[in-house]
């Protein structure tokens, strides 16, 4: 069971990179919440990862979060805290902790972990197995988040 | 940075929300008669101080909506829902009206919805089909469809104005448990439990929306979005669906449970029925 619902995501991955590094969601290693390695390996690009963390069906953090860097963008929400200087507040490690699981940072958050593909239930089917973004989304977020300077 | 200081800032968020919330609540005031829209929390919903009705949390564009019988779209349904009540239907050729002679006798029913009769908890919708299939030999009704929504608004209109009231204990315990443990459990690919959102962070933003409480005392509802009546059960799986979990059916023990205890919830705000929401 567990076998097949990483071959379907590594296929999905596929699609969209073609990293040669990639750690699988399962397999990333946290320490005190913060995540060290590249989950694929390689650095991000900013600027893909700002048209990520906008888009609704994909980071949608602004669902939560106000971002002066997105003032363009209609309806911040305030269920987190802005995300101004988070570049400033937080280490890359640190970062890339928080977006590939932020329960291990803040413990029973609101906050969606971004990158996990089990340990959730009833999932839509479409979802089922899968992580919210993939890896090469995750650290275009990361690199992204780090450009949020006060 | 640790944890602590960011759960404080949590904190002090939901304190400044309850602040922006008391500026703009507005009195619910519909052909008269004043609408109670907080009430004290009751015991059993031990994380709540105050209960708030979605209305003081939608938009004066909306709220405005709900002050007037005319301007409120969910009257065209309750409309329909008269003309259902004394249409014949089923083999036994008989309309409700032939043996409820006045729909102003549900007048406080909705308060005690859902309840539970013979050991099964019931809900309106049952209680309207159960008539239907048992009485009139009628074919049941969609649980949400038009001619339902438009029944359960007609019925739970008589009660508008008087206060939440199920029972939870005795034989609805163990289905209040039930629907407990479902607003409090994680589910879906985004991985939130109702409370998340209605409990831990009403009065914030989520993107356009203001986060309300979840209360059910309006439904069923007309949203602006779909322009059309909405079951509580049809509100529950959109939500699920929101959070990318596959909801419960319409109808199912567990949507059921959850409205008992939402219900429970909202003990002491009155029936809004048909309220507006966006
Ligand atoms: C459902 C709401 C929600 C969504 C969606 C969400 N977050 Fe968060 N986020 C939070 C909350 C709440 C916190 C504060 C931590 C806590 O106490 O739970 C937070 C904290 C953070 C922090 C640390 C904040 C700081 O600087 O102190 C960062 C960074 C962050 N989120 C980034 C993101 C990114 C990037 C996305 C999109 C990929 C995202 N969030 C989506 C709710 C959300
Ligand atoms: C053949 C007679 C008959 C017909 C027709 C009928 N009902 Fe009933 N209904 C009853 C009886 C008997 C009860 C149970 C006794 C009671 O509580 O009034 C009942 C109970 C109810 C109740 C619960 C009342 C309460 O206070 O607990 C509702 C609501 C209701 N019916 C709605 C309807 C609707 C809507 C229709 C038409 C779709 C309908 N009924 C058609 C006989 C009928
Ligand atoms: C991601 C956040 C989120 C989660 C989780 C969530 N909801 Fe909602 N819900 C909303 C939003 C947004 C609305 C529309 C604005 C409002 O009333 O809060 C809403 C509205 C509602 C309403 C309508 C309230 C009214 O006044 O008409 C009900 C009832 C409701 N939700 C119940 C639930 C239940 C039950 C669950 C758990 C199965 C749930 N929600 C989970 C975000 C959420």
């Amino acid at each position: 069971m567990k076998r097949t619902i990483t071959a379907v995501s590594v296929v999905f991955l596929g699609l969209s990179s073609a990293y040669a590094d990639i750690t699988a969601p399962n397999d990333v290693s946290f320490e005190d919440g913060a995540v060290e390695l590249s989950v694929t390996g390689a650095g991000g690009n900013a600027e893909t990862g700002r048209a990520v963390f906008l888009n609704r069906k994909q980071g949608n953090c602004l669902a939560c979060h106000v971002n002066s860097d997105a003032a363009d963008a209609p309806f911040h929400g305030d269920v987190g805290p802005s995300l101004d200087g988070a570049g400033d507040r937080w280490s890359e490690a640190e970062l890339r902790g928080i977006v590939t699981n932020s329960k291990m940072t803040f413990e029973d958050t609101i906050m969606p972990a971004f990158y996990i593909e089990a340990g959730y239930n009833r999932p839509l089917e479409k979802f089922a197995g899968k992580s919210i973004l993939s890896a090469g989304q995750v650290e275009d977020v990361v690199a992204y988040l780090l450009t949020l300077k006060e | 940075m640790g944890l602590k200081p960011v759960l404080a800032l949590a904190t002090g968020m939901i304190v400044a929300s309850f602040v922006a919330l008391a500026e703009d609540s507005a009195n619910l005031v519909i052909e008269g008669e004043t609408i109670i829209t907080t009430a004290p929390a009751p015991d059993h919903a031990e994380n709540l101080d105050e209960v708030f009705s979605g209305w003081l949390f939608r938009s004066k564009e909306t709220q405005a909506l709900q002050l007037d019988d005319f301007d409120n779209p969910g009257f065209v349904f309750v409309d329909q829902g008269i003309d259902l009540f004394n249409a014949v239907d089923g083999s036994e050729g008989k309309s409700c009206a032939a043996c409820h002679e006045n729909v102003e006798d549900f007048a406080g029913l909705r308060t005690q919805m859902p309840r539970v009769v013979d050991g099964d908890l019931q809900t309106m919708e049952e209680q309207v089909n159960a008539c239907r299939t048992e009485r009139m030999g009628a074919e049941p009704w969609k649980y949400s469809g038009a001619q339902m929504t438009s029944m359960t608004a007609l019925i739970g209109l008589q009660s508008r104005g008087l206060p939440m009231d199920v029972a939870i204990d005795g034989d609805a315990a163990p289905y209040w448990e039930k629907g407990k443990e479902l607003y409090y459990t994680r589910v879906g690919q985004l991985d939130l439990a109702c409370s998340n959102c209605h409990e831990a962070n009403y009065g914030n933003m989520i993107r356009a929306d203001n986060l309300s409480q979840g209360q059910i005392n309006g439904f069923p509802t007309y949203r602006l979005k779909n322009a059309k009546l909405n079951s509580t059960h049809a509100r529950f799986k959109g939500c699920m669906k929101n959070v990318r979990a596959t909801p419960y059916a319409e109808g199912s023990a567990e949507f059921k449970a959850l409205e008992l205890y939402l219900a429970s919830r909202g003990q002491g705000l009155a029936v809004e029925t048909p309220s507006v929401r966006n």
